[in-house]
């Protein structure tokens, strides 16, 4: 029996409280609007300066730039991701020597600016032409885009290897324990196990050092590689036109913008069993 | 004020790590491609790695205030302030460091020429290098300290806000007393790790004529033709410079969890 006569009728939602006209507004539209502005100040721009000549010249020669820029990004993160395993393997290592070693090379590439990195092997092991002349090595350390290419390489593989030293390591002890107590061998507890698990924490990781590389990469044009930021300063220093830099910026924006949501998608969709 | 910067000068070349007269290069060089004053390139060596790290340090305070600006726009209750807010990161965190500098350094000179012309000045206009330098580190530092502050804010219980406001405090107050001590607490390593990419990435200043390290062994490795022993050599005061970096953090990260339970 219930102590209630009637049902109160479902009512409407009070109004909403208007939101006074605060500082906080005043100064997010000024920030907007200096925004805007500043778009619409490139776009102006861009329609005043237009030169349908200009656009055809070094148009794909920007293009061609962002060519190589991606072609050397996308090789030296997988020769990187090559090095990287035994690097990783050699900072877990329980032979103090080993590990002491891998260490020294990741602090030293973690710890120094790449452009310095790759002076060291531009400049620096080019001084040694004799000696790689007397090797064979001459032909590969003469281009600007292999010594690029090297320098990448070893910078991203010390990267990669901590990325991958702290995805194994965070896969818990118990995972491999339970592989132990079902028999499995070891080789197949790693590549069926941990390596699966460690990948997916190392997703997001592996993502922010392409970007990283990327952006990186522009130190290029300094040695003489015409990727984008190199054909962008050709283009300037030909015609003393700005807005290269900012056709430069707008397609360095493009690529890390859909790099980055195509591994938010990724990292979306490699965890959906996590969801809840 | 003379007495005092000429006191400033003389401590300076006291405490020079590489010329002074306990100095590295003033014991250990001799007479070779190191030495001090004219015979060797000690003395311009020391001088950019004190460029450097001014140029890093004097870009610090400036980057970090505007990320905790940048930080609470990200949360605020306004749209547009927080919609203003993520054009920033998402700006300045996708563009190549070197090209920020490029824009920043031509932009300026553009701007300042063509505001000074509106005046009726027309001559030649330079801009300092080290100015555009720590404007274009400032903005990409900033940038990246908003993020981590931020995740640093999220970490913060409501609560304590709501402590500092039963307590009486005014809004500004409960920030500065009781939020922004343990925000800075959380968001430390993160910090730290902004540090040695501020360190690294003012090597990229070198490129705009800034006598930094990389420029000045890069002058030495030119002149002297020993381009290896000399970047080498910039990469070993760049370690030093990780080494320190990771010894102060230690201790401030020690500091600031002086205050918790020991377990």
């Amino acid at each position: 029996m219930s102590v209630t006569e009637r049902m109160i009728p479902p009512q409407a939602p009070p109004p909403e409280e208007a939101r006074p006209y605060s500082a906080e507004r005043l100064a997010g539209r000024i920030f907007l609007g200096v925004w805007l502005a500043a778009a619409i100040g490139v776009a102006i721009g861009a329609v005043q300066g237009w030169d349908t000549q200009k656009f055809f010249t070094y148009g794909p020669t920007l293009l061609s730039g962002l060519g190589v820029t991606l072609t050397l990004v996308s090789l030296s993160i997988v020769f990187g991701a090559i090095l990287s395993v035994p690097l990783a393997f050699g900072r877990m290592s329980r032979n103090p020597v080993i590990s002491w070693a891998s260490y020294v090379y990741v602090y030293f590439f973690r710890g120094t600016p790449i452009i310095a990195q790759l002076f060291l092997v531009y400049y620096g092991l080019g001084s040694f032409r004799p000696e790689l002349d007397a090797v064979g090595l001459w032909w590969f350390f003469r281009e600007a885009w292999y010594c690029a290419l090297l320098a990448f390489t070893l910078n991203t593989a010390a990267y990669q290897a901590e990325i991958l030293r702290g995805a194994i390591e965070s896969v818990p002890r118990g995972q491999r324990e339970g592989a132990a107590s079902l028999g499995l061998p070891a080789r197949v507890t790693f590549f069926k196990v941990i390596l699966p698990q460690a990948l997916i924490v190392a997703l997001r990781p592996y993502g922010n050092e392409i970007i990283l590389m990327i952006k990186g990469s522009a130190i290029v044009a300094i040695v003489t590689v015409f990727d984008l930021m190199g054909e962008t300063r050709r283009a300037f220093s030909r015609t003393f036109d700005y807005q290269m830099y900012l056709w430069a910026a707008i397609l360095y924006l493009m690529i890390v913008e859909i790099l980055r949501n195509l591994w938010a998608w990724l990292d979306a969709r490699l965890t959906r069993h996590l969801k809840r | 004020m003379d007495a005092i910067t000429a006191a400033l000068e003389q401590l300076t070349t006291a405490l020079d790590l590489f010329c002074g007269p306990a100095g590295v290069f003033t014991w250990f060089a001799g007479q070779s491609l190191l030495a001090c004053g004219d015979a060797g390139w000690g003395d311009e060596i020391a001088g950019g790695f004190k460029i450097t790290l001014f140029l890093a340090l004097a870009t610090l305070p400036f980057g970090l205030a505007f990320g905790f600006f940048v930080a609470l726009a990200k949360r605020s209750r306004e749209p547009s302030l927080r919609r203003s807010a993520n054009i920033y990161t998402t700006l300045f965190r996708g563009l190549p460091e070197l090209l920020t500098l490029f824009i920043v350094y031509y932009g300026l000179q553009i701007l300042v020429q063509q505001a000074l012309s509106a005046v009726g000045y027309d001559g030649p206009v330079e801009i300092n290098a080290f100015a555009a330098g720590m404007v274009a580190l400032g903005v990409v530092f900033a940038a990246y300290a908003s993020e981590v502050l931020e995740s640093a804010f999220n970490a913060i219980p409501q609560g304590q806000y709501e402590a500092g406001y039963a307590l009486g405090l005014s809004k500004g107050r409960t920030m500065r007393l009781i939020v922004l001590p343990q925000l800075l607490r959380v968001a430390l390593p993160g910090l730290g790790n902004l540090w040695m990419e501020l360190l690294k990435n003012t090597a990229l200043v070198s490129v705009i004529g800034l006598p930094d390290i990389l420029r000045q062994t890069g002058v030495a490795a030119r002149v002297t033709k020993r381009a290896f022993e000399f970047f080498g050599l910039a990469c070993v005061l760049f370690i030093l410079l990780a080494l320190a970096t990771s010894v102060v953090f230690s201790l401030l990260e020690k500091r600031a969890r002086r205050a918790e339970v020991v377990r």
